[in-house]
């Protein structure tokens, strides 16, 4: 006999579970916070609106794979600072198989996927976490006596939206760096008929994820995205635009090394490699585990591009990234601008090809009044 | 008929006189600004020096940014006006006497251009709303207009083959659009005003007045090289900022009085060519007496 999940708003699954109103209204602040605008779900004036409206949503059901991961994606869902929150998240969404907090194994767990997928047949969430090998016939990844793409593919074919969490699984990560000997690689280039969300990021922020699947559930659309398949609310402008060490970068402030004067007094890292002015993420604004300040560039390290495929592991953490759009500095030019005088080499040069000219016209001159005379 | 020596020379003679009548040289008139003129009105007392106006015009104008000075590569930050930057604020400082101020640089819009004065094509011209724009079209690289203009303000562009000229346009693509200039729009704290040309000038005599003692009584624009469309009220003098002349008169009318000058009463030219005839004249009779001597 099949089980079906009652159908059932957010709502009445709170209400069920004994949440209180209050800590549903401080969960969606936390969620204004990480998309404060872009989505419609956000785009109210309270976070009790936005409760309200997400209320009204249809209880997520979502189906977490696991590929080539750390689980580090998972961890940053699951580690929230304050302990509410992370049951709290278990009331909103219904992650009906995750294989790093379920406790089925074996058979079980297989059992498990395919009850998730025929209860919400064509309504779940499928969330990728890892990247996909795809050498050797996917031989470097094996679940139940199936590869990677044969599980991907399956699960994706009968789920609603697609959302590759973390880099790996937005194009490879770091499995896919160079040698890459699994041929690892992203979902989107393994799911072709259908739109996947990419939400890079080593980890991203699980408010991201979460806010994608809330506006997926309330509206039934994914949310804009770039064209890297990123969602705009998070990722559409760069680390740099909104760094609380930008002011140093301006006035030209760097640190010159880990631990000097400049580093302890909070200088700008670009310096020591800061990928900040390239990578597009939500990270300066929107810290990890609910803590102010919880994000590399906030705890002194610079940020190394975990966002962005041409950046991340490709790009050595210290090799200062280039800057592709040039702001004013904090300084100013002065009224009378002072231009560089001619340098001693370029005087040379002309005074040699000057004084071969002179020479070359007098000799010239010369041939020319001996020849008239002889005629 | 055939034309003799003699009578060549009599055309010539009468095609002369006709021409010395009319060219009595007129005293060019002074110029004013048209009826739709706008433009802006900068006060440094206002300035914070925030850049947003440099930022704003480059993206209004599609520039790209100036990497080759302080910095190493990695800001944008002009010296001064280039073929990379239409407006750049600079700062005068001076600590011995405890002033600074800031000063936003870009074209004056002049109300009789050095520029368009220069310009033997028209690529430069004034325009609707007394803008002075360029006509990349009719461009032939020249440069005079870099030379001629008093405030540096046209930049060639040296870094590109196939170059035009810089600047500020007022961002007359806007004004079409009904949009005020990016400058002004972004100012943060009105430093930047745009407007008709009258009110901008009304406004600024009205803040000299309401604050006789923090503005230096000068309104820079007003009457400076015939008249700029963009007026500076400043706290510190205008010197001080870069701004050299205080002649009234435009550069076209110093230009064109000297030019005018020149051709006089046709007298200078009569006179070179009638010396430079005469030496032929002679050379050529010195000759002659040399072949018949031989």
């Amino acid at each position: 006999m099949q089980r079906h999940h009652p159908v059932r708003t957010i709502h009445d699954s709170l209400k069920a579970s004994g949440v209180s109103r209050r800590d549903f209204v401080t969960f969606c602040g936390k969620l204004m916070v990480a998309a404060p605008f872009g989505l419609s779900i956000t785009s109210f004036l309270s976070p009790e609106a936005v409760a309200q409206e997400v209320g009204k949503a249809r209880k997520p059901s979502v189906i977490w794979l696991h590929m080539q991961d750390c689980t580090g994606c998972t961890e940053t869902l699951l580690r929230t600072s304050q302990p509410d929150l992370a049951s709290l998240l278990f009331d909103v969404i219904s992650l009906d198989y995750h294989e790093t907090v379920m406790a089925a194994s074996g058979k079980d767990a297989e059992l498990a996927l395919h009850d998730a997928m025929t209860a919400n047949d064509g309504k779940y969430v499928l969330v990728v976490e890892g990247s996909i090998p795809t050498k050797d016939n996917g031989a470097y990844l094996k679940i139940a006596g199936r590869n990677g793409i044969d599980m991907l593919t399956e699960v994706a074919a009968r789920s609603a939206a697609v959302i590759a969490m973390g880099s790996c699984a937005s194009w490879g990560g770091i499995p896919s760096s160079n040698v890459n000997p699994t041929g690892a690689t992203g979902v989107d280039s393994i799911v072709k008929n259908k739109p996947v969300v990419n939400l890079p990021g080593c980890p991203p922020n699980p408010y991201v994820l979460l806010a994608t699947i809330l506006e997926y559930a309330s509206t039934g659309k994914p949310p804009k995205l770039d064209a890297k398949g990123r969602p705009l609310f998070a990722y559409d402008r760069t680390i740099h635009e909104h760094c609380p060490r930008r002011a140093h970068f301006d006035a030209g402030r760097f640190a010159a090394q880990f631990g000097d004067d400049g580093h302890r007094s909070g200088w700008c890292l670009y310096k020591l490699g800061c990928k900040g002015p390239i990578t597009h993420a939500p990270c300066s604004t929107r810290h990890f585990n609910e803590v102010v300040d919880a994000w590399p560039i906030g705890i002194g390290h610079p940020c190394v591009g975990c966002t962005e495929k041409e950046t991340a592991f490709t790009i050595p953490i210290h090799t200062t990234a280039s800057i592709t759009r040039p702001t004013p500095p904090d300084q100013y030019p002065t009224i009378v601008t002072e231009r560089e005088g001619i340098s001693p080499l370029a005087t040379a040069t002309a005074g040699l090809v000057g004084g071969a000219l002179i020479g070359a016209g007098v000799m010239f001159a010369r041939s020319a009044g001996s020849q008239s005379s002889e005629e | 008929m055939e034309t003799d020596r003699r009578s060549l020379f009599k055309t010539l003679a009468v095609a002369a006189t006709l021409t010395v009548i009319p060219t009595t040289a007129q005293a060019r008139e002074r110029r004013i600004a048209p009826t739709d003129a706008v433009g802006l009105l900068y006060d440094t007392t206002r300035c914070i020096g925030c850049k947003a106006c440099v930022v704003a015009c480059k993206e209004a104008n599609g520039l790209t940014a100036d990497v080759d000075g302080y910095g190493g590569g990695l800001y944008d930050a002009p010296e001064s006006l280039n073929e990379y930057t239409k407006t750049v604020i600079q700062l005068y400082r001076d600590d011995s006497a405890g002033e600074y101020s800031f000063v936003k640089k870009q074209c004056m819009h002049c109300v009789d251009p050095a520029c368009v004065g220069a310009c033997m094509l028209g690529a430069l011209n004034k325009g609707a709303f007394g803008v002075v724009g360029y006509d990349s079209s009719k461009c032939v690289g020249c440069r005079y207009c870099e030379v001629a203009c008093p405030f540096n303000v046209p930049t060639f562009q040296w870094s590109k083959r196939s170059s035009k000229i810089v600047k500020c346009e007022l961002c007359r693509h806007r004004l079409v659009e009904g949009k005020e200039p990016a400058c002004s729009e972004v100012c943060p704290r009105g430093a930047v005003r745009f407007g008709r040309y009258d009110d901008l000038l009304a406004d600024a005599r009205a803040r000299l007045a309401a604050e006789p003692d923090r503005y230096v009584q000068r309104i820079y624009g007003e009457r400076e090289l015939g008249g700029t469309q963009v007026l500076y009220v400043s706290h510190v003098p205008f010197e001080n900022l870069g701004f050299r002349f205080d002649d009234e008169q435009s550069v076209p009318h110093t230009q064109q009085t000297v030019q005018h000058g020149v051709y006089q009463g046709f007298v200078a030219p009569l006179a070179l060519y009638g010396i430079l005839g005469a030496v032929m004249f002679r050379n050529r009779r010195a000759r002659k007496t040399d072949e018949e001597t031989q």
